[in-house]
């Protein structure tokens, strides 16, 4: 994938009547996710009416609007003084959150195609990707799916050319320069790796997931017998 | 209290409201009532708040009795509800006591029908919403579809003074329509944009709540566009494309994608898809975000003048109750 930069100013897409997307750069970097991340902030601090939520993601930034009262040049207009006039707003001291993973077998049905694909060994991928420590850009798809930044370009492998209608929850995937888990079972089209036995998302924690936009992800392989015994301790 | 014990289920029967808006950044997609003006003018029928919680029925509708007095109305696909086994007409208010019995067939026109009842349908708030998402498992009753035995709370309000019916009942056909404004990826189909506003496509039998996959011409990319794109928030209408250029039309239960969207329906069109069933053809028609704001205020003001109307009007036709 081509090297992150940050744009001088957002460009803005449209996406329906509703929703306008503001992208702050392209490629993958902390610096312009930090950038959607204050931006998010600021918004919502704000509070503009018309305005009905704000999605954060890697480089982009989805505000879901009210158009009977809010125009869309009044929108933009008033995102883009937002944007120059964002000091440096708190964000919160990251967390580094550790998730175990059996990697391959039956958990990792992709695991050989990502290993010739990119002209490794299996054992090569696990090490690559496990090795990193991953900043978390943007929790979505599905409650508690994280989508990561830092992975190996060793281990960059493009996404199913058709996405399975079935992937099974706890599922760890690769997509293109992209990894992540499914915390619950949903239609993918990620390149499948291993699996957590971890319940990333519980609606009656008060905290329903576990870490958030900012914070860190470390993987780490665990057997077959480890993943069964804490998914049993899980389960309690 | 008590207000329906559900004798049989139907095939998918969920609690919905409008829908979860809080959370679409912890990845909690908004669910709700696909078709929106089924459900807010079955709730505006029974004298409800638009947002009430109702029964989505798809596909078909089951049996179901009746535990209090309440006034229900049915509105979306045409089931054929009979209440004791006599035929009672949709897109109206119907006052129900105890004991009775309402049963619901096979959809003929459109596939999603909406069960309203006064004071709504009451199960726990889960994160804001009564709304089931079940791919979760959040929300409804225990985030799943309905089951023969479930027993199902009304909140409690007033029944209405005199019946309430709607004059003008949409018809949902086997040939659709839905106007789209290009983006947020258009720019990536320069080459292949005109096949679809130029194409029928047909709606396939793996189409549910998250998104229709449809069937038809090819959409690729431009050669030179890139492979793929970081993933990006969706929001209900987006047509994805995958490498494969097969449309999938997003709903309510997704929020955030990595497949390129090529062009999105408008927000006033989206209750089209939601009555549009497996086999059945879709058209696109392209109209750019100015006209699509002024259609999406016309339809808001639409939605007051139904609002109003409804709740100021004697019965609506001259037909005995």
């Amino acid at each position: 994938m081509a090297s992150a930069r940050l744009y001088e100013r957002a460009q803005f897409r449209i996406s329906g009547d509703r929703c306008l997307l503001a992208e702050y750069g392209s490629g993958i970097s902390v610096e312009i996710n930090d950038k959607v991340r204050r931006m998010t902030a600021s918004i919502q601090r704000q509070r503009l009416p018309g305005i009905e939520g704000v999605v954060p993601s890697y480089t982009t930034l989805s505000v879901l609007y009210d158009p009977v009262t809010l125009d869309f040049s009044t929108l933009t207009g008033w995102l883009w003084e937002l944007e120059s006039g964002l000091d440096q707003t708190d964000l919160p001291e990251p967390r580094v959150v550790e998730i175990p993973v059996c990697y391959g077998g039956d958990f990792g049905p992709d695991i050989d195609f990502v290993a010739t694909h990119n002209r490794l060994r299996v054992p090569e991928v696990i090490e690559f990707h496990s090795g990193a420590t991953y900043h978390i850009y943007a929790v979505g798809f599905a409650p508690g799916f994280c989508y990561l930044g830092g992975l190996d370009s060793r281990v960059h492998t493009p996404r199913l050319p058709t996405p399975r209608t079935q992937v099974p929850a706890g599922s760890v995937g690769i997509a293109e320069a992209q990894t992540g888990v499914y915390p619950q079972p949903s239609p993918g089209g990620w390149r499948l790796i291993g699996r957590t036995p971890l319940r990333l998302f519980d609606p009656e924690r008060p905290e329903p997931v576990l870490y958030q936009a900012g914070d860190k992800i470390r993987f780490r392989p665990i057997s077959m017998d480890e993943f069964e015994d804490l998914s049993t301790r899980e389960d309690v | 209290m008590e207000a329906i014990r559900i004798h049989a289920p139907g095939p998918y029967t969920t609690v919905q409201d409008l829908g979860r808006r809080h959370y679409f950044h912890l990845g909690v997609p908004v669910s709700g009532s696909l078709d929106d003006y089924a459900h807010r003018v079955a709730n505006w029928l029974v004298g409800n708040p638009g947002q009430c919680a109702v029964l989505e029925l798809s596909v078909a509708g089951g049996r179901m009795e009746m535990l209090c007095p309440a006034d229900i109305a049915v509105t979306g696909a045409m089931m054929n509800p009979r209440l004791n086994g006599i035929p009672i007409p949709t897109w109206s208010s119907i006052r129900v006591k105890a004991g009775d019995m309402l049963e619901l067939g096979m959809a003929e026109n459109g596939c999603r029908a909406y069960l309203a009842i006064t004071g709504g349908i009451d199960v726990p708030e889960i994160m804001g919403s009564r709304s089931t998402f079940v791919g979760s498992r959040l929300g409804g009753v225990q985030g799943r579809p309905l089951t023969t035995g479930d027993v199902l709370l009304r909140g409690d309000a007033p029944q209405l003074g005199r019946t309430r019916r709607l004059a003008w009942r949409p018809i949902y056909p086997d040939e659709t329509t839905l106007r789209v404004v290009p983006g947020p990826h258009d720019a990536f189909f320069r080459e292949r944009l005109g096949i679809l506003f130029e194409s029928d496509f047909t709606v396939s039998a793996n189409s549910n709540r998250m998104g229709y996959r449809l069937e038809g011409p090819e959409l690729l990319r431009d050669p030179d566009a890139p492979q793929s794109i970081l993933s990006v928030p969706v929001t209900p209408g987006n047509i994805q494309v995958p490498a494969d250029g097969r449309p999938i039309i997003l709903l309510r239960e997704q929020t955030v994608g990595g497949y390129t969207i090529v062009a999105t329906v408008i927000s006033p069109d989206l209750f089209r898809i939601a009555q549009a069933k497996p086999g059945d053809s879709i058209r696109f028609r392209r109209v750019e975000l100015e006209e699509a704001h002024r259609i999406a205020r016309d339809w808001a003001r639409f939605l007051r003048d139904v609002e109003e109307d409804l709740a100021r009007s004697p019965a609506g036709s001259a037909e005995g109750d």
